[in-house]
C-alpha cells in the first residue's frame, strides 16, 4: 500500500523507494510536487496531507524530511511510527545517524529498508531481528573482502 | 568523507561522492559526472576483464549518479553479471541496481529471472531473501509469470526459515497486486491462513498483510481467518507489555500487527458465531478502555502507537455499524481528541467522526460536538485541519442544526483559504437547499454566497437557485425583492447580475407595484450593470429586457431604444447582435398575445438530482473532497462507478418507470387515485407478472431499522443505498458500482411498485452512476417496491431484481408522550382490530441498548419512564401517508429468561396494524 517512501534533505532527494511501477518522468514529477508541498508546511501543522487520491505522511528529523505516500484508508499514525522505526534502525546501525551517513552509505540505507519493509508493508517490526539480519550480511561482506591495491586505497580508481 | 564506513569501504565510491558534494556549481557537477561516466564506460568496454570488486564499485557509482537524477543507459549487463557472483556483496549490489533501475529489456529479464531462480533454489536463506526482495521490488509481469507458483511453495513449505517466509509472503502480496490473474489460488490458501497461528510474530505480521489483500478479493476463500485473527488480537490486547519482548513498541504491544489484524477484520461483516463475536467485542472494549488509562510514557511514539490501534479499532466499529454502545463510546473518545493539543489527533478525530456521523446509531452523539467543531473552524491554524472541520460539519448537518451550520460556514467562507472555497460554496449550497424549511432562507443564503465568494460560485449553484425559485411560487416575490435590493450595491458580482437578471425578467412584476421598484427603476438598475459584464451575462440581460417588454408594456419604448442602439445592433459579438436584432423585431411586429405566449414565464423544471451535488461528487472523484457519502463502506461503489451507458440506453428509465405490479393486491380503497407520477402523460402502464423474476431480498431486512448500506453485491455489481424519509416523503439514493474492469452496456433500471407508493427514478446521464428515487407513501402497504436492473456484460444480458427497503415504518415520525397520555390512549384502543399482539422468540440478543436502538431505528420515539415496569420498552409515533396520518403505540415486553418477547401494537387504523406488526416482529 505504501506507494513510495523517500527522504528529502533541503529540497534534495536522498533516497527514494517506489512500490508501484511508474515511469521515470512520472516519478520525477511526483517527487517535485511532494517535496514542494512538504517543504511549504510550517511546524505544528499536522503531519498528514491529502495529495491526489493518496495521503502523504511526513515527519521531520533535523534537516531531513521522511515522507510516505499511502492509500487513503491506511492508518496515518502507524505510518508515522513506521518512519520513526526506520529512523531508529538507521540510528542504531550507523550510531547516531546524520544526513552524510545516508549519502555515503545509500546502499546500506536501502538494505535496511528492504529488511524492514517489503512491497510497501512492514515485514519485520522487531528492531533486534532487523539489525541482526543486517549485521549477518555485513559479516558475509567482511569475510569476502580481500586487500586492495594501494591505488584503490587512496581512492584514485 | 563518510562519517562512518561499515562493512566494505568502497573508497573509490566515497571519493567520487565527496567530489560531487564539493562541486560549487551545477555545471561543475555535471562535468564531474560526465567524466566519471566516460571512465566507467571505457572500463566496461575495455579488453581487460574486470574483477567482481571493480564491477561492483562501478555499478554502485552508476546507481549513485542515477539517484542524483541523471539518466543511465548502460551498465545493466554488468549488474546482471553481479547477480550470479558467489560473493554476497557483489550479488547484493547487483540486486539493488536491478531493483532501482528496472528495465523491461526482455533479454535481460530472462537473465535476471535465471539468476533469481538459482538463488531461490540455493537453500541459502540470505540469497533467497535477496531474490525474493528483488521480485517484490520489481514486481513486473514477467517476474509474476516466472515465479507466481514458486513463491507460494516457499511460503508454506515446512522447512522454510522464518525470515524467508516473511519475504515470501510480502513478495506474493506484491505479485498479487500487480498481476492477480497470474497468482493461482488453491491448495495453499488454508495453509497461509494458518500462518496467523505462527509462533513468530514477524511471520504473523507479514502473513496478515498478505491475507488482508487476498481476502478483499476473495472473501469466501479466507473466511476462516476471522476467528484466527480475533484470537490473535485478543492475545495481543490482553498481554502485558513485556510479554511480546521486542514486538512491544514504546509500551504498546505489537501495534503494527494489531492494526493489520483490525484491517483484516474489516474485510468481513461482524462474526456470526456468538463466541467469536463476544471475544472481538471484548477486544474492542479493551482497546477503548486503554485509551482512557494514563499514558505509560510521555513519548509521542507511545501515544501514536496506542492511538493508531485505537483509530483502527474505531474504523472496525464503524465498519460493523452494529453495536450502538461501541459506536457511542467511539464517538465520545473522538470527542476528547477534538481538543487535544496534538494537531495530528485533532485532524484524525475530525476525519473519523465524519464517518461516524453517517451511522444512525452515532449521528446524534456526533452532533453534540458541534460547538467544538465550529470552534476549530475558527481557531485551527492548519488549513488541512480546517478542511476536516468543514467536512464534519457537512456530515453532521441535519434539519435541526442546518441554520447554525450554514451560518458558520458562510462566516468562515469570508476568510477561508482560496484552495477550499469552491468546495465550501458547493457544500453550503447543498445544505441550504436540502434542509431549507422556508425558501426565503435558502434564497438569502445563496445570495450571501455570491456576495462573499462570487468568484467561487460555479454555474451549477446559480442555475440551481433559479430552478428552485421557478419551481416554488411561494418564494418568487421574495426572491425578486431580495435580488433587487442586492443589486443596489455599487459593486456587485457578475453572478449576482445573472441571478438578478433572470429572476427580475421572470418575476419583476411581483414587486413592480412598489414605486421604489417600478418597472423603469428595475430596468435602469439592470442596465447600469450591463457594460461591466461579460458577453454571456449581457446575452442573458438582453433576454431579461425582452421579457420586460412582455411584463411591462410601459417600458417597451425605453427598451426598444436600447436594443436599437449601435452598440447592440452592430455589436461585434454575433450572439449579442443576433439577440438584439431578433428581440427588437419580435417586440415590433408581434401582437400582445403572441408576445405573451413567446415570453411566457418559464415552466417548472422537472425535479432531479441537484446539479450541485453531482458537481461535488465529481470533485470528490479527483480525490480532493471527502463527503458524507464517502464512508469507507461505500468506497468500492464510488471508486469504480464508471458504468458508462450507450446513448440509446434507457438511462432515465422513464418508459417503464412506474409499471404496476399487478400481482400485489390492492390494500386499500384509494387505489385508483394513488399512482401519481410527474411523467404520467406518457406512461405505458405495463403489467409485470409476479412470477417474472426471482427477487433478491437477502439484505432487505437489514434496512428495516437503518437507512444506509450495501443492498446487493455480486461479482459484477454492487448496489449501495442511502435514503432519507420525512413524513410521507422519501428520497433514496442508489449507487451502482461496477466491480469489473469492463464496461456495462445498455445499463437500465426500473422500479416496480405496488400501488400505494410512487417512485419516479430520475438518473442524470453521463458517468455518474447514482440514481435518485423520490418516494411518496400514499397509503398502507405490505409489498415493498422492486428494483429491476438490466445491463449487458461480456455479451450476455444480466437481469437483477432487488427488493428496495421501503417499508411502512420509514414513514414514522416519532412522538413524545407522557405516561398518562400513553395509557389513556392505549385503553381507548379496541382489540382485536386496533391492537395486535404477538409473542415471538428473540432472534438477536436481548441487550437493552440494542433493543432501544432498534426501536428508535424502527422510527418511533422511545419513551423512557412511561411503563411502570422498567424492563419494558414503550414507543410512539405517527405514520404519515399522503391521505391520512395514523398514530401508533408500541409496547415490547421482553422476557429474558425465556428469550421471548411480547410485542403489542396499538393503532388508530386497523389496516395498518397487520402490516406493521409483521414488520416489527420479523425484524426485532
Amino acid at each position: 500500500n505504501r506507494n513510495e517512501r523517500r527522504r528529502i534533505g533541503r529540497g534534495k532527494l536522498r533516497l527514494q523507494k517506489w512500490y508501484v511501477a511508474l515511469s521515470d518522468t512520472q516519478k520525477k514529477k511526483i517527487s517535485r510536487e511532494v517535496i514542494q508541498m512538504v517543504l511549504a508546511r510550517k511546524p505544528k501543522m499536522c503531519s498528514f496531507l491529502e495529495w491526489r487520491d493518496l495521503k502523504i505522511v511526513y515527519k521531520r528529523y533535523a534537516s531531513l524530511y521522511f515522507c510516505c505516500a499511502v492509500e487513503d484508508q491506511e492508518n496515518e499514525l502507524i505510518t508515522l511510527e513506521i518512519i520513526h522505526r526506520y529512523v531508529e534502525l538507521l540510528d542504531k546501525y550507523f550510531g547516531s545517524v546524520c544526513e552524510l551517513d545516508i549519502i555515503f552509505n545509500f546502499e546500506k540505507a536501502y538494505y535496511i529498508l528492504d529488511e524492514f519493509i517489503l512491497g510497501g508493508e512492514a515485514q519485520e517490526t522487531s528492531k533486534k531481528i532487523v539489525l541482526k539480519a543486517i549485521e549477518q550480511a555485513d559479516m558475509l561482506q567482511e569475510e569476502a573482502e580481500a586487500p586492495r591495491s594501494v591505488l584503490e586505497e587512496i581512492g584514485l580508481t | 568523507m563518510p562519517a562512518v564506513s561499515k562493512g566494505d569501504g568502497m573508497r573509490g565510491l566515497a571519493v567520487f561522492i565527496s567530489d560531487i558534494r564539493n562541486c560549487k556549481s551545477k555545471e561543475a557537477e555535471i562535468k564531474r559526472i560526465n567524466k566519471e561516466l566516460a571512465n566507467i564506460r571505457s572500463k566496461f568496454k575495455g579488453d581487460k576483464a574486470l574483477d567482481g570488486y571493480s564491477k561492483k564499485k562501478y555499478v554502485c557509482k552508476l546507481l549513485f549518479i542515477f539517484l542524483l537524477g541523471h539518466d543511465i543507459d548502460f551498465g545493466h549487463m554488468e549488474a546482471v553479471n553481479l547477480l550470479s557472483s558467489n560473493k554476497y556483496t557483489e550479488k547484493q549490489i547487483g540486486y539493488l541496481f536491478i531493483s532501482v533501475l528496472v528495465n523491461s529489456n526482455s533479454d535481460l529479464i530472462r537473465l535476471i529471472n535465471n539468476a533469481i531462480k538459482n538463488d531461490l533454489s540455493s537453500r541459502n536463506p540470505t540469497y533467497m531473501n535477496l531474490a525474493l526482495h528483488c521480485i517484490a521490488n520489481v514486481g513486473s509481469r514477467e517476474m509474476a509469470e516466472a515465479f507466481a507458483s514458486e513463491v507460494p511453495r516457499i511460503l508454506v513449505a515446512g522447512d522454510t526459515m522464518d525470515s524467508v517466509k516473511q519475504s515470501a509472503a510480502l513478495c506474493l502480496l506484491r505479485l498479487n497486486r500487480t498481476s492477480p490473474d497470474l497468482v493461482p489460488m488453491g491448495e495453499w490458501t488454508s495453509r497461509v491462513v494458518h500462518l496467523l497461528n505462527d509462533q513468530h510474530l514477524g511471520v504473523v505480521t507479514a502473513a496478515t498483510s498478505l491475507i488482508s489483500t487476498l481476502a478483499q478479493k476473495n472473501p469466501d476463500d479466507f473466511k476462516t481467518s476471522v476467528s484466527l485473527a480475533v484470537a490473535r488480537l485478543s492475545r495481543i490486547v490482553t498481554s502485558a507489555s513485556t510479554d511480546l519482548q521486542d514486538y512491544t513498541y514504546y509500551f504498546v504491544a505489537a501495534p503494527w500487527l494489531s492494526v493489520k489484524l483490525l484491517r483484516l477484520l474489516q474485510c468481513y461483516p461482524p462474526p456470526e458465531e456468538g463466541a467469536i463475536r463476544g471475544r472481538l467485542t471484548e477486544c474492542l472494549e479493551t482497546i477503548l478502555n486503554k485509551a482512557q488509562e494514563p499514558p505509560k510514557s510521555k513519548k509521542v511514539q507511545h501515544s501514536n502507537a496506542k492511538n493508531a490501534v485505537l483509530f483502527e479499532a474505531i474504523s472496525l466499529i464503524i465498519h460493523h455499524d452494529s453495536e450502538p454502545t461501541l459506536l457511542v463510546r467511539a464517538c465520545n473518545q473522538l470527542g476528547q481528541f477534538l481538543q487535544h493539543r496534538e494537531t495530528n489527533l485533532r485532524y484524525l478525530a475530525l476525519e473519523s467522526m465524519c464517518t461516524l456521523a453517517s451511522s444512525e446509531f452515532s449521528h446524534e452523539a456526533v452532533k453534540t460536538h458541534i460547538e467544538t467543531v465550529i470552534n476549530s473552524l475558527k481557531t485551527e491554524r492548519d488549513v488541512s485541519v480546517r478542511q476536516r472541520a468543514v467536512d464534519l460539519l457537512y456530515a453532521m448537518c441535519d434539519r435541526s442544526n442546518a441554520k447554525q451550520i450554514v451560518t458558520e460556514m458562510l462566516s468562515y467562507l469570508e476568510t477561508a483559504d482560496y484552495s477550499i472555497r469552491e468546495e465550501i460554496v458547493l457544500k453550503v449550497a447543498i445544505l441550504a437547499e436540502k434542509y431549507a424549511v422556508d425558501y426565503t432562507w435558502y434564497v438569502d443564503t445563496i445570495l450571501n454566497l455570491i456576495r462573499i465568494a462570487g468568484d467561487y460560485v460555479s454555474e451549477e449553484v446559480w442555475y440551481r437557485v433559479i430552478q428552485i425559485v421557478i419551481n416554488r411560487d411561494d418564494v418568487q416575490g421574495y426572491a425578486a425583492k431580495t435580488v433587487f435590493e442586492a443589486l443596489q450595491a455599487p459593486a456587485c458580482h457578475e453572478n449576482l447580475v445573472k441571478v438578478g437578471g433572470y429572476i427580475l425578467g421572470e418575476f419583476g412584476n411581483l414587486i413592480a407595484g412598489d414605486p421604489r421598484s417600478s418597472p423603469l427603476v428595475q430596468f435602469h438598475l439592470l442596465h447600469s450593470k450591463f457594460h461591466l459584464c461579460s458577453v454571456p451575462t449581457r446575452a442573458l440581460l438582453l433576454s431579461a429586457y425582452v421579457k420586460f417588454i412582455n411584463l411591462f408594456p410601459e417600458v417597451k419604448g425605453t427598451i426598444q431604444e436600447v436594443l436599437r442602439s449601435d452598440s447592440q445592433l452592430r455589436n461585434a459579438d454575433v450572439e449579442l447582435q443576433q439577440r438584439a436584432v431578433e428581440y427588437l423585431r419580435l417586440s415590433c411586429i408581434a401582437t400582445t398575445d403572441i408576445l405573451a405566449t413567446v415570453l411566457e414565464e418559464m415552466p417548472p423544471f422537472p425535479e432531479r438530482e441537484s446539479s450541485i451535488l453531482a458537481k461535488l461528487k465529481k470533485k470528490k472523484g479527483s480525490g480532493t473532497v471527502s463527503d458524507i457519502e464517502d464512508s469507507r463502506k461505500e468506497r468500492n461503489v464510488n471508486a469504480n462507478a464508471n458504468v458508462t451507458s450507450s446513448p440509446s440506453s434507457d438511462l432515465l428509465g422513464l418508459g417503464n418507470s412506474s409499471a404496476v405490479n399487478s400481482a400485489s393486491p390492492p390494500t386499500s380503497s384509494h387505489a385508483a387515485s394513488l399512482l401519481v407520477d410527474v411523467f404520467s402523460e406518457s406512461l405505458p402502464v405495463a403489467a409485470l407478472g409476479s412470477a417474472s423474476a426471482h427477487v433478491i431480498e437477502e439484505n432487505f431486512s437489514r434496512f428495516v431499522c437503518k437507512n444506509n448500506g450495501v443492498l446487493f453485491e455480486s461479482q459484477l455489481l454492487q448496489i449501495g443505498l442511502k435514503s432519507e424519509f420525512r413524513q410521507n416523503l422519501g428520497r433514496m439514493y442508489i449507487f451502482y458500482g461496477n466491480k469489473t474492469s469492463t464496461q456495462f452496456l445498455n445499463f437500465s433500471s426500473s422500479v416496480v411498485c405496488p400501488e400505494p407508493l410512487t417512485a419516479d427514478p430520475v438518473l442524470d446521464g453521463g458517468a455518474q452512476l447514482q440514481q435518485i428515487l423520490n418516494i411518496e407513501c400514499i397509503s398502507d402497504f405490505v409489498e415493498a417496491p422492486v428494483l429491476n436492473i438490466q445491463f449487458r456484460y461480456g455479451g450476455s444480458t444480466q437481469n437483477i431484481s432487488v427488493r428496495l427497503p421501503v417499508t411502512l415504518n420509514k414513514f414514522f415520525q416519532p412522538t413524545e408522550m407522557t405516561s398518562q397520555d400513553f395509557f389513556q390512549r392505549w385503553k381507548q384502543l379496541s382489540p382485536p382490530q386496533q391492537e395486535v399482539q404477538k409473542i415471538f422468540k428473540a432472534k438477536h440478543s436481548m441487550d437493552t441498548e440494542i433493543t432501544k436502538a432498534k426501536i428508535i431505528g424502527f422510527g418511533t420515539a422511545l419513551l423512557d419512564g412511561v411503563d411502570p415496569n422498567p424492563s419494558n420498552f414503550v414507543g410512539a409515533g405517527v405514520i404519515h401517508t399522503k391521505t391520512i396520518q395514523v398514530g401508533c403505540l408500541l409496547r415490547l415486553e421482553p422476557n429474558t429468561q425465556a428469550q421471548v418477547s411480547t410485542a403489542a401494537l396499538g393503532l388508530d387504523d386497523l389496516h395498518f396494524s397487520e402490516s406493521l406488526a409483521s414488520l416489527f416482529h420479523t425484524h426485532l
